[in-house]
């Protein structure tokens, strides 16, 4: 990296960029070499920036309007959305930012999965990713809680209630967690509390995130190691920034759908009736980025069992750069692994429709096999995988296979003899 | 490392981390604490229902300490039903006559013992109450019988002040 030969043009800029370099660090950020093969996929993390910084902005100035109170939050959430100037479109785009949130750092996550970005030497990069992820999850729970319905007020009786399944401390903790005898007024103040804090964890997070993802540079859709920069790379600006530019053009169209066309689809018509401790809904459901968690929760008939089972299902996302025993990074080199990878896809998303589904009958039975089929990608397939697979071996450079036709393993046969 | 010369600032080093440790632990502790259930909550103790106008079968829900409460008026054979289970069909055995003093009044907290939701008043497969959220089955007593669900409804403490009024809590 050229860091260190930067010198600042103009005397006061030197000045400047001697006692607090921050010069430097923007012409790091510049010219920061990326892979010139980089494809769409990669262009979620730039969306989810973005998507960071639209909850922290409509979430300000919703909290200049929003009162957390047991008996007012419901009034105030109307009163955003009726009185207040353009109230409906600040709240509606924070609600469903939070599902866009999650759209995109689930299609990030999956791009880390199919190209093996979590592998060596990224694994801290992912570690904190899967640390803002749980964050994200926290957090948007807590905000889901504050408009105070009926979904907020038995979601948030669900969710504290996990923690009684915990031996002996567990009743203690709930009681701790909702600062009463059962979910009410101080559990709402410091959901609020919290709500407020973590999008700022969060955000510190992602700038380590980012910074350990500037060690190692990029991985990229071939998966192989590059030399920076070379003739593989390509500076961050204007090529990447133009391209994550477009793309977030596109990824606002979708979102500019959901806010103006159909803004309460992604929601819960129960949680336009004010909450209400002695009736629960007939059908508690999470909001559609959890489901899948709930559904491994429910798919355990025990209480304590179901509880692990799904704080493991994310856990074992933690541990995933040493369950992945395979060297090559890029499911294009893994035949194999490519099929399995579709297939935690797909289930995946049959884990988040059975999530929604009430838990009995076939559901539970199709819910049971999902899950159980979850654990055994993780912690029986991939192991094994990297061990037996054969693989299609690699090429060279990225621009290799463009210059002798890709792909084409005879050459890269023929190179690797040559050393 | 020899033993004799660093003995002295070591007893120092380790005193200094357990004052340390002492300190910061009084300073948290208020931090956590506070987040316990506070004076107002806990004087909200108990309460007390006037339960003369329910009628025979019927289930009123009361609040008490903003959980909910079923207060059943059982018919005779839902009592004949509850005392008649084999104990060791149960997943949490009670016997009912443990569980409702007055074999005629059933008071319990209306919480499901899995995670928290109100159960539905007679539903599910054993006429009792059913939970919608995760499908727990409880029976004319309140005991779980199918479900997730680990333990029986609760029951708290309370008493009869006179024939009419119940003081739960």
């Amino acid at each position: 990296m050229s860091d260190q030969e930067f010198v600042p043009k103009s005397k006061f800029g030197k000045w400047f960029n001697d006692r607090l370099p921050l010069l430097s660090l923007a012409n790091h950020l510049t010219d920061y070499p990326t892979p010139k093969n980089l494809n769409y996929w990669w262009t979620f993390g730039g969306i989810l920036t973005f998507c960071l910084i639209t909850q922290i902005v409509t979430g300000l100035t919703l909290a200049m309007h929003y009162i957390a109170h047991s008996d007012l939050a419901f009034g105030s959430v109307e009163h955003i959305m009726r009185d207040v100037n353009y109230g409906w479109l600040i709240r509606y785009v924070h609600a469903n930012g939070a599902s866009m949130f999650f759209l995109a750092v689930y299609i990030h996550i999956f791009r880390s999965l199919y190209y093996g970005s979590y592998k060596a030497p990224r694994e801290v990069i992912w570690i904190i990713g899967m640390i803002i992820y749980f964050l994200m999850m926290a957090t948007a729970f807590m905000g889901y809680v504050l408009p105070w319905g009926q979904m907020s007020f038995w979601g948030a009786t669900v969710i504290t209630n996990l923690f009684s399944a915990i031996p002996f401390v567990g009743e203690g903790i709930v009681a701790w967690l909702w600062g009463g005898f059962a979910v009410d007024n101080p559990t709402l103040t410091r959901f609020y509390s919290l709500h407020y804090l973590l999008p700022f964890l969060i955000l510190g997070l992602v700038v380590l995130h980012i910074w350990a993802l500037h060690v190692p540079g990029n991985n990229n859709p071939i998966g192989i190691d590059i030399k920076k920069p070379s003739k593989d790379t390509v500076p961050f600006h204007p090529y990447i920034v133009i391209k994550d530019a477009f793309a977030l053009l596109m990824f606002l169209i979708v979102f500019a759908f959901f806010v103006f066309y159909s803004p309460n689809i992604l929601g819960h018509a129960d949680n336009y009736i004010e909450a209400n401790p002695m009736v629960t809904p007939a059908h508690i459901v999470p909001e559609w980025y959890l489901l899948p968690f709930y559904a491994i929760l429910r798919s355990v008939p025990d209480k304590l069992l179901g509880v692990i089972a799904m704080f493991a299902a994310i856990f074992v996302l933690v541990i995933l750069p040493w369950l992945d025993t395979s060297k090559i990074r890029s499911a294009v080199f893994r035949p194999l692994y490519k099929q399995f990878y579709w297939i935690l896809v797909i289930d995946v998303l049959i884990l988040g429709y059975v999530g929604a589904m009430p838990a009995e009958g076939l559901y539970l039975l199709i819910a049971r096999v999902a899950t159980a089929y979850y654990f055994i990608h993780f912690l029986i397939i991939l192991p094994l995988l990297g061990l037996k697979e054969k693989t299609i071996p690699l090429p060279l450079s990225i621009t290799e296979p463009v210059l002798g036709g890709f792909p084409n393993p005879s050459t890269v046969r023929n190179k690797e003899s040559l050393h | 490392m020899t033993k004799k010369p660093p003995k002295r600032r070591e007893f120092l080093f380790t005193a200094s981390y357990a004052v340390g440790a002492v300190g910061v632990g009084a300073v948290v502790w208020p931090l956590i604490d506070q987040m316990n259930p506070d004076a107002s909550v806990k004087a909200l103790a108990s309460t007390e229902v006037d339960v003369s106008s329910v009628e025979l079968g019927k289930t009123i829900t009361v609040l008490w300490r903003g959980k909910p409460v079923f207060i059943k008026r059982r018919t005779p054979e839902e009592i004949q039903e509850a005392r008649n289970v084999n104990l060791e069909d149960l997943p949490h055995p009670e016997k009912d006559e443990d569980r409702a003093k007055n074999p005629e009044w059933l008071v319990m907290l209306g919480i499901c013992t899995h995670l928290g939701c109100v159960p539905l008043n007679d539903k599910g497969d054993y006429n009792g109450w059913f939970c919608p959220c995760h499908g727990s089955h409880y029976d004319t007593s309140g005991r779980i019988r199918k479900g997730p669900a680990p333990t029986n409804m609760e029951v708290p403490k309370y008493e009869f002040v006179n024939n009419n009024i119940i003081k739960i809590g």
